[in-house]
C-alpha cells in the first residue's frame, strides 16, 4: 500500500512527536499533530502540516483522552494514529477504539497489547515459546524441606522473600542449598514478627544484573530482530544512558538472546515494533525475560545507528499493510552507538525538575540530537522531563565514548538545568569505560560522585 | 490585608494527597505555619506547598487539578 499522500495523526508530544512526523513526511505522508493547550508552540506543531488541539494542559484531559483523540482524527480526516511512547501507546482500549473508528492503529493488535501488558500472561507466553524467565517458587513454600526441593530447580543464589512483605524486609539471600534451612527459619521468624504471616516464597537472585533488551519488528506473519541494546545505567528505574550492542554479551549469548526474542514475537504473531526486556547475569552468562514493550522505545535510535534501519518508517509501513521485507541475515551490526537522555533536571539538586525557557542552544555538528528544543522555547511543567537524546556512533565502543565526550563538550543548553553534566562525568569514569556496571550501579555511583552545578 | 500562599513552582495544583482522600485543608479552615496545603506536580514529580505563616479562613484561588504558574496565588487567608 502506497503511503504517499496518506494522512497520519500523531497523538504524542515532544521529541518523539517530531521524530514520527519527520519519518512520516519523508514517506510523503501528511502529518496532523495533536496537542494540548500547553503545547501549541512545540516544534512538532510548527513542523506539522496541520495541528489540532485535543484538550487542556493536563495529560489526563488531552494526551490520555481517548474520545478527544479519536474525534480529532476523524475531524481532520486522518487515516491512521501513531501513539508514540508513554501516554496511550500501550493501552489496548485505545488501540481498540482507534480500530473501531475505522482508523489504523500504528502498533500491535489490541489483543497482543493486552496479553503482553499482563505480567503473568507475558511470562506464560515466554515460557511457551521457550524463552527463559527468572525461576521462582510460583507461590508460597510450605516448609524448609519443600524449599530445599524447589530451590534445586530454581538455582542459586536465590532470594527468600516474605509473602506479606515489601520494601526489602524479610529478604534473605541463600548462596547454596546448605545455607537454606537456617535462613528459611530466620526469615519465617522475622516475617511472623513483622507481618504476622510467616509465608515465604523463593526467587532466583540475578546478581549484578544488566538490563539488555532486543528490538524486534514483525508484520503479523514474519518477525526479525534488530539485535540488542543495553540500558543498565538507571536511576530510580529510569534509563539515562543506552547502548547498542550490549558490550557484556559474547557472540553466542547475543545470538541465543536475539533468537529467543524472535521466537516469542513469532509465537504471538507480532505486528509492528516491539522490545523484549531481559536481565542478564554476567557470572552465569544466563538471561531471563522480564517484560515486553509493545511500542517504539525512547532509546530506539541506538539500534537505528548500528543497523542503519529506520524503525519508525517500518512502523508506518507495517501499519499500512506493507510486508516486512527485511531479511534477518541482512540485518548486520555496524560499530557501537550510545544515547544519553537530556532531561530538564538538576543533577546537583537531587534531579529536581527544571522547567524553564531555553536561551542559548549550541549543538555539536554531525551528531544525531533528537530533541524538541529551539531557542526561546518555554518547557511546559506538565509532562515528563525528557528534552532530547544525544546519539553518537563509532566504529567500536571506545570510539563511540570518545565521540560522546566531544559531543557533550560541544553541547550547551542555556537557561535550564539538564542532565548533561552527569553524562560528562560518566563519560570520564573508568568503570563506565570498562563496562563494569549493573542496574544498581548508577545510584551508588551518584552517592560517591555528587554532581556540582 | 489578606495573607497569600503562592505556588513555588509551575505545574498542576492538587488539594488532596490522593484522589480518594480528603483535602489537606478544607475551605475556610485554619493552618499552622509550615502546614501542607496542597501539592504541585511538576514533570511527574510532586512537591508540597506549605503555609509560611499561620492563618485562618483559608480561601482557595485555584481549583483542584488546575494548571498554575510559578508565583501564582493558590490561596488567601486572614
Amino acid at each position: 500500500m502506497e503511503l504517499s499522500g496518506r494522512r497520519l495523526l500523531v497523538a504524542n508530544r515532544g521529541e518523539i512527536a517530531l521524530r514520527i512526523g519527520r519519518a512520516a513526511r519523508a514517506l510523503g505522508m501528511e502529518v496532523i499533530q495533536a496537542h494540548s493547550a500547553a503545547d501549541a508552540d512545540m516544534l512538532a506543531v510548527r513542523e506539522a502540516d496541520r495541528a489540532v488541539e485535543i484538550g487542556p494542559p493536563q495529560a489526563a484531559k488531552s494526551y490520555l483522552n481517548i474520545p478527544a483523540i479519536i474525534d480529532a482524527a476523524l475531524r481532520t480526516g486522518a487515516e491512521a494514529v501513531h501513539p508514540g511512547y508513554g501516554f496511550l501507546s500501550e493501552n489496548a482500549d485505545f488501540a481498540e477504539a482507534v480500530e473501531a473508528a475505522g482508523l489504523i492503529f500504528v502498533g500491535p493488535r489490541p489483543e497482543t497489547i493486552r496479553r503482553m501488558g499482563d505480567k503473568a500472561a507475558a511470562r506464560a507466553a515466554a515460557v511457551a515459546a521457550g524463552v527463559p524467565v527468572a525461576p521462582g517458587s510460583d507461590g508460597r513454600v510450605r516448609d524448609a524441606e519443600a524449599a530445599v526441593r524447589i530451590a534445586r530447580d530454581i538455582g542459586f543464589p536465590l532470594m527468600i522473600k516474605a509473602a506479606a512483605g515489601g520494601g526489602g524486609r524479610g529478604i534473605r539471600v541463600a548462596e547454596d542449598a546448605q545455607a537454606l534451612p537456617a535462613l528459611i527459619a530466620e526469615a519465617q521468624r522475622e516475617a511472623r514478627a513483622a507481618f504476622g504471616d510467616d509465608g515465604l516464597y523463593l526467587e532466583r537472585m540475578i546478581r549484578d544484573a544488566r538490563h539488555v533488551e532486543v528490538q524486534i519488528l514483525g508484520d503479523g506473519s514474519r518477525a526479525v530482530h534488530l539485535w540488542e541494546r543495553e540500558c543498565s545505567l538507571q536511576r530510580r528505574r529510569q534509563k539515562l544512558w543506552e547502548e547498542a550492542p550490549a558490550a557484556c554479551l559474547d557472540p553466542d549469548t547475543r545470538q541465543a538472546l536475539c533468537d529467543s526474542a524472535v521466537r516469542l514475537a513469532r509465537s504471538v504473531g507480532y505486528r509492528g515494533a516491539g522490545t523484549l526486556e531481559y536481565l542478564f547475569e554476567p557470572a552465569s552468562g544466563q538471561f531471563f525475560f522480564m517484560e515486553m514493550n509493545t511500542r517504539i522505545q525512547v532509546e530506539h535510535p541506538v539500534t537505528e545507528a548500528v543497523t542503519g534501519i529506520d524503525l519508525v518508517e517500518w512502523q508506518l509501513r507495517i501499519a499500512f499493510g506493507q510486508p516486512l521485507t527485511l531479511e534477518q541475515g541482512a540485518i548486520r551490526l555496524d560499530g557501537h552507538a550510545i544515547e544519553v537522555r537530556v532531561n530538564a533536571e538538576d543533577p546537583a539538586r537531587g534531579f529536581m525538575p527544571f522547567p524553564g525557557v531555553v536561551e542559548e542552544l549550541a549543538l555539536p555538528p554531525d551528531v544525531r540530537f533528537d530533541s524538541m528544543l529551539y531557542p526561546g522555547y518555554a518547557i511546559p511543567p506538565f509532562y515528563d522531563s525528557l528534552l532530547g537524546k544525544l546519539i553518537v556512533h563509532g566504529a567500536d565502543r571506545a570510539e563511540a565514548l570518545e565521540r560522546l565526550r566531544a559531543a557533550l563538550a560541544a553541547t550547551r543548553i542555556g537557561g535550564v538545568k539538564t542532565t548533561l553534566p552527569l553524562f560528562a562525568a560518566l563519560a570520564e569514569d573508568p568503570d563506565v569505560a570498562a563496562g563494569n556496571v549493573h542496574t544498581r550501579w548508577l545510584e551508588s555511583w551518584l552517592e560517591r560522585n555528587p554532581i556540582r552545578s | 490585608m489578606a495573607k497569600e500562599i503562592r505556588s513555588p513552582l509551575p505545574g498542576t495544583f492538587y488539594r488532596r494527597p490522593a484522589p480518594d482522600q480528603p483535602p489537606f485543608v478544607e475551605d475556610g479552615g485554619s493552618v499552622a505555619a509550615g502546614q501542607v496545603i496542597g501539592l504541585v506536580e511538576v514533570m511527574k514529580t510532586f512537591h508540597e506547598v506549605k503555609a509560611e505563616e499561620a492563618g485562618s479562613n483559608l480561601r482557595f484561588r485555584v481549583e483542584n487539578e488546575e494548571p498554575v504558574m510559578a508565583g501564582a496565588v493558590l490561596a488567601e487567608m486572614d
